[in-house]
């Protein structure tokens, strides 16, 4: 995973809420069996039957910074949603709220998703609807986001931060508890299921 | 101090604490199919790692798989290979693989269950949202992404937060015709799509326990289309009966130590719920969705909601593009859509239950002329189950398709999709745009609302039809 420190660009504004995983990134494009090339299918129907969809418009086409409505990445686990947005640019997601997965998956592959008060998404959207090119800078390190006069902390757990400022890569860090993972496994209980032998029906 | 269900199989499970960081949490089963797990792995491979447990891992064939010529080789060439690359790893990596044409095949949410896998007090983890239907035994399942797949296969554990408890009661007797489905449809209409975000939710009161394990696993799947991690539904003498003598059971003496243990997997009086949500069984009623989120829905005899009547602006403009996508007008009554198509089946209404409800609709009666009914086994077994019973030639007869097993046309990633405007009623979990085919319109319905939907060709509660026997559905 590359680490996050800090990033600067220009933002782009989707007014929707409970924008879910599978209009980030349709099923039928979740058939590659590598871990990159999903750009292609990110948000594509509203690419191709929306003609004033926000990512159609030259102005923000080269954005990296995602500014959503609430509820952002409901839906299915697949990771696949995280890789499109990064195979397309993007680097952060912003929202009042991310659904639980989407949101632990982005900070296993390395696009951050940040919390603002919808109030404050408000401001940003109306901010970039104004002046596309606005220049929005997210900070992990100082844990704000600026942009024009603006500068709004918001909240991210150490540890988290921790591991994306550093793009640590997680079974590396529990394999420094393998000591722990033995003893749990001499105390489960001999009766818990096993997929093998194949018993039959 | 006194600990809710979902707590209890959490602390029991505590490998690792440490203020500051992440529990380590051990896992005791993790499901592998074929749309998740290549990237996981290649990254396996890529460290020199292996996999820490294969005998704690079971993968099967599902998402991609054709309901039709299922020995033959799958002909779209990326479905193909990805199925292929999940057969290779499963080879390589020493992990039981059940592919296409094996009678373990199925939709990896209906397996566990079928072979005795998944049992009370366990970790479930699996590469897809709806691992959370395995909480109907009173196990801790949440769906996770391709780098915890990963991190599961190298270590047998994840990194994980506590979450929040949510507390959904359900007290009283549900109306006839009115079944889990829409209890969960009426749950996620009252809580929204994301209202259980942080949360397990446990699934509690006398209408749920009265319950067959078949419909409890129909509400703890639709648990994340609440946004909530997982939810669940403590063991009982109904969970242990559908478990006993199940191919992967425990026997004799361990069944008896375990029965012991998971009689103890209840919330103990006085346990604190963050969030808690009372629902009265008897104001139910058979629920359909008219929009493009499964929080979008509302009892059949409605009529399709007037955007220009929300007050919050978000949810205005949300029900606004819902319509538009959905083709819908304001004030229609939702009895007077027409449909397409009707699919029965996937791993939130796929198993023997839910097809017998169906059948017995359907038994003697022929489906509206205009409308095509694929019916999709969430299992081999299951199919097999239900030809035993001749349910197979109840449906045909009633000019439904009868189908092999797999997730199917929940979300089109094999052949079986709407096209472009058609419009569906489905017993699966997700009415998002384009989810079961581009362009296509779904509206979420119980297997008894499907099979009343194939014979009029619209929308339509069993209740609604004249000469109709009510099912006793639960």
């Amino acid at each position: 995973m590359d680490a996050f420190t800090t990033h600067t660009g220009t933002a782009a504004p989707l007014r929707r809420s409970a924008v879910d995983t599978d209009q980030i990134i349709p099923a039928e494009y979740l058939k590659r069996i590598t871990r990159t090339g999903f750009e292609d299918g990110l948000f594509v129907a509203w690419r191709k039957n929306e003609p004033d969809f926000v990512l159609n418009q030259p102005e923000y086409a080269d954005a990296s910074v995602l500014v959503a409505g609430p509820d952002f990445g409901t839906g299915s686990s697949r990771e696949h949603a995280c890789w499109a947005l990064l195979d397309g640019g993007f680097r952060v997601v912003i929202s009042s709220r991310f659904a639980d997965i989407f949101k632990n998956n982005s900070t296993k592959s390395g696009l951050l998703t940040v919390v603002l008060p919808q109030a404050e998404v408000e401001a940003l959207w109306a901010a970039v609807e104004a002046d596309p090119t606005t220049s929005v800078t997210v900070d992990l390190q100082e844990k704000r986001v600026t942009y024009g006069e603006c500068s709004v902390p918001f909240e991210v757990d150490d540890y988290t931060r921790w591991r994306l400022l550093e793009g640590l890569d997680d079974v590396g860090l529990t394999e420094r508890h393998l000591d722990d993972i033995e003893a749990f496994e001499a105390r489960r209980p001999a009766w818990l299921p096993k997929a093998l032998p194949a018993l039959p029906a | 101090m006194p600990k809710t269900l979902a707590e209890k199989v959490y602390d029991a499970h505590v490998v690792r604490s440490a203020a500051g960081e992440p529990d380590l949490l051990y896992i005791d089963l993790h499901l592998v199919h074929e749309v998740t797990s290549p990237q996981a792995f290649d990254g396996l491979r890529a460290a020199g790692r292996t996999v820490r447990h294969p005998e704690l891992t079971m993968a099967t064939e599902d998402h991609n798989v054709p309901t039709l010529e299922i020995l033959k080789p799958i002909a779209d060439p990326v479905s193909r290979a990805q199925v292929e690359a999940l057969r290779r790893n499963a080879a390589e990596f020493g992990i039981r693989l059940a592919p296409m044409g094996d009678r373990d095949q199925g939709i990896v949410h209906v397996i566990g269950p079928q072979l005795g896998l998944t049992q009370p007090g366990m970790t479930i983890v699996c590469g897809d949202s709806h691992t959370s239907t395995h909480g109907a035994f009173g196990a801790l399942a949440f769906g996770i992404g391709t780098s915890e797949v990963e991190h599961v296969l190298a270590t047998q554990t994840l990194p994980q937060y506590r979450p929040k408890q949510m507390a959904v009661t359900v007290e009283g007797v549900l109306p006839e015709g009115v079944s889990s489905k829409d209890v969960i449809l009426a749950v996620i209409a009252k809580i929204g799509t994301n209202g259980a975000a942080g949360h397990v939710i446990e699934y509690r009161g006398s209408a749920i326990e009265a319950l067959s394990m078949e419909a409890r696993m129909t509400i703890c799947n639709m648990s994340i289309e609440a946004g909530a991690r997982a939810g669940l539904i403590a063991p009982d003498q109904t969970t242990f009966d559908f478990l006993q003598g199940r191919p992967h059971a425990p026997q004799g003496a361990d069944w008896d130590a375990a029965v012991e243990y998971w009689q103890t997997l209840r919330t103990d009086e006085g346990a604190v719920f963050d969030t808690e949500v009372v629902i009265d069984a008897a104001e139910l009623a058979p629920y359909v969705t008219w929009g493009t989120n499964p929080g979008q829905g509302l009892p059949i005899a409605e009529s399709v909601p007037d955007p220009a009547a929300i007050a919050d602006e978000g949810e205005r403009r949300a029900a606004e593009q819902a319509l538009a996508y959905m083709g819908l007008e304001p004030g229609t009554p939702l009895r007077e859509i027409k449909v397409d198509t009707v699919f029965l089946g996937s791993c939130t209404n796929g198993r023997i239950e839910d097809l017998r409800i169906a059948a017995e609709l359907l038994r003697g009666r022929h489906i509206d002329p205009d409308t095509r009914m694929l019916v999709v086994p969430g299992s081999v077994g299951v199919k097999l189950q239900a030809e035993a019973e001749g349910l197979d030639r109840v449906f045909t007869e009633a000019g439904a398709e009868w189908r092999g097993a797999g997730c199917s046309m929940c979300l089109g990633m094999n052949p079986d999709q709407l096209k472009p405007g058609e419009r569906s009623a489905s017993t699966s979990n997700r009415n998002f745009q384009g989810r079961q085919g581009k362009g296509g319109r779904t509206h979420l319905v119980s297997p008894s609302v499907a099979a009343a939907t194939a014979l009029t060709g619209r929308l339509t509660a069993p209740a609604d039809l004249a000469d109709a026997p009510v099912p006793a559905v639960v």
